[in-house]
């Protein structure tokens, strides 16, 4: 062990540089980091993991709890920058060779040497495990997020008129994005307080029994809080897969197009939308 | 025991249910509400369910219930101001309550309750007129 700190210690700079070497020739991405940035990196990360191999040889001690956090940072700026997780554990592992070099440089005997190769070997391998773990570990809360994200994107409800609300739903139907429409849908009319809900399925690419059954579920829970609830959006394709699955849609009133929705909505209310006269032929007159 | 007010309005019964249901004040309410149809001869009852935030199976088939006696006794019941949670619920359990007019307050249930009692009286006063 003490072999191992000395030598971790004594051969700093030549360490350094066989690294920086090393990845010149394996996992070089010039296009995504500079080199300044890597060799600055690499600098304080060998300080670090040199000041801890002083102290403890178990990665999980708090001697190396500053390593940890800094390669947990270069983790987080390599995903980042566009790196792989592959990419980002082979920074970590590239200093192997380096390390070898140094402790056969300074250790005669055979079965010493490959004692310390051993001990140094799995260090680095248990770094470059948290490295890989925490960079996948922040890629998955970006994904969770992007997930979110599009979950609240994706159920918009709009106000076409006083009293009329429009929700057009687009992308692919499950059951978790249905319980957001139709909780969102409900507390729309319940704060806009809107008579009628016109549902557009223009941009829902596929319609199976469970879809249907979702949309046939938001329409009887509208109604239910006393509001009228209309489907329109029906592309052709989809009311032949509707007949062809033998979904009842007998009870909802369907539209093929969102406008005559809109038209059959304001003639629910009361109103009327005309053509009013232009004034233009009697500008022409004069 | 503590009993819902059953309040009349014209040729209407209003009832606000404004406290949780337990299974006995349900029994209650669709008792006392049948014997005030029959006895002021009600053409319509409004039932509002705006502060009811938790319904089962049982409040929903006694409101299922109410409706379809209402409408033996010739009443037609409209139910105004249920919470999205309570129609999620509903919708989930099965109950879609046909044969109940729903709006979502009471005001629009008035409206509602008004234009088919004209509409549902106007016909048999005509008929009478021509012949």
């Amino acid at each position: 062990m003490s072999v191992f700190q000395d030598v971790m210690k004594s051969n700093e700079g030549a360490i350094l540089a066989g690294w920086m070497g090393e990845l010149e020739s394996s996992t070089r991405r010039s296009d995504l980091i500079n080199d300044t940035d890597l060799r600055r990196q690499g600098e304080e990360l060998l300080r670090l993991f040199t000041a801890a191999t002083q102290l403890s040889s178990d990665v999980q001690s708090d001697a190396f709890a500053s390593t940890r956090e800094f390669l947990r940072e270069i983790a987080r700026s390599r995903m980042d920058q566009g790196f792989t997780a592959a990419e980002t554990a082979l920074f970590i592992l590239a200093l192997k060779q380096p390390i070898f070099t140094a402790l056969k440089s300074s250790i005669k005997d055979s079965s010493d040497l490959i004692e310390e190769v051993w001990l140094s070997s799995n260090l680095l391998d248990k770094l470059a495990m948290l490295t890989v773990s925490s960079a996948v570990g922040f890629r998955e809360q970006t994904i969770l997020r992007q997930q979110e994200e599009m979950m609240e994107l994706s159920t918009p409800v709009v106000t076409l008129w006083d009293g009329i609300l429009a929700l057009p739903l687009i992308g692919t139907l499950d059951s978790a994005r249905t319980q957001v429409v139709m909780e969102s849908l409900l507390t729309a009319i319940v704060e806009t307080n809107s008579q009628v809900a016109i549902i557009d399925i223009t941009g829902v690419p596929t319609v199976d029994t469970l879809v249907a059954q979702h949309l046939i579920k938001t329409i009887t829970a509208a109604r239910l809080m006393g509001a009228d609830c209309y489907l329109s959006g029906i592309r052709p394709a989809i009311a032949q897969t509707i007949v062809h699955l033998g979904i009842d849609l007998v009870d909802v009133q369907t539209k093929a197009k969102l406008s005559d929705a809109f038209a059959l909505a304001l003639k629910r209310l009361g109103k009327v939308v005309t053509t009013i006269k232009q004034p233009v032929a009697k500008n022409k007159d004069a | 025991m503590d009993r819902i007010p059953i309040l009349k309005f014209g040729n209407c019964l209003l009832v606000t249910i404004q406290v949780d249901m337990h299974d006995e004040l349900a029994l209650s309410l669709q008792e006392d509400l049948t014997a005030q149809i029959a006895k002021y001869g009600s053409r319509g009852v409004l039932i509002d369910i705006s502060s009811l935030e938790i319904v089962d199976s049982f409040i929903g088939r006694m409101l299922a219930n109410i409706a379809a006696m209402s409408r033996i006794l010739d009443a037609q019941t409209v139910l105004t101001g249920m919470q999205p949670a309570v129609a999620i619920t509903l919708v989930e359990l099965g109950m879609v309550l046909p044969g109940i007019k729903t709006a979502l307050n009471v005001e629009r249930g008035m409206e509602l309750l008004k234009d088919y009692l004209a509409q549902h009286e106007e016909p048999e006063e005509s008929d009478g007129s021509e012949e």
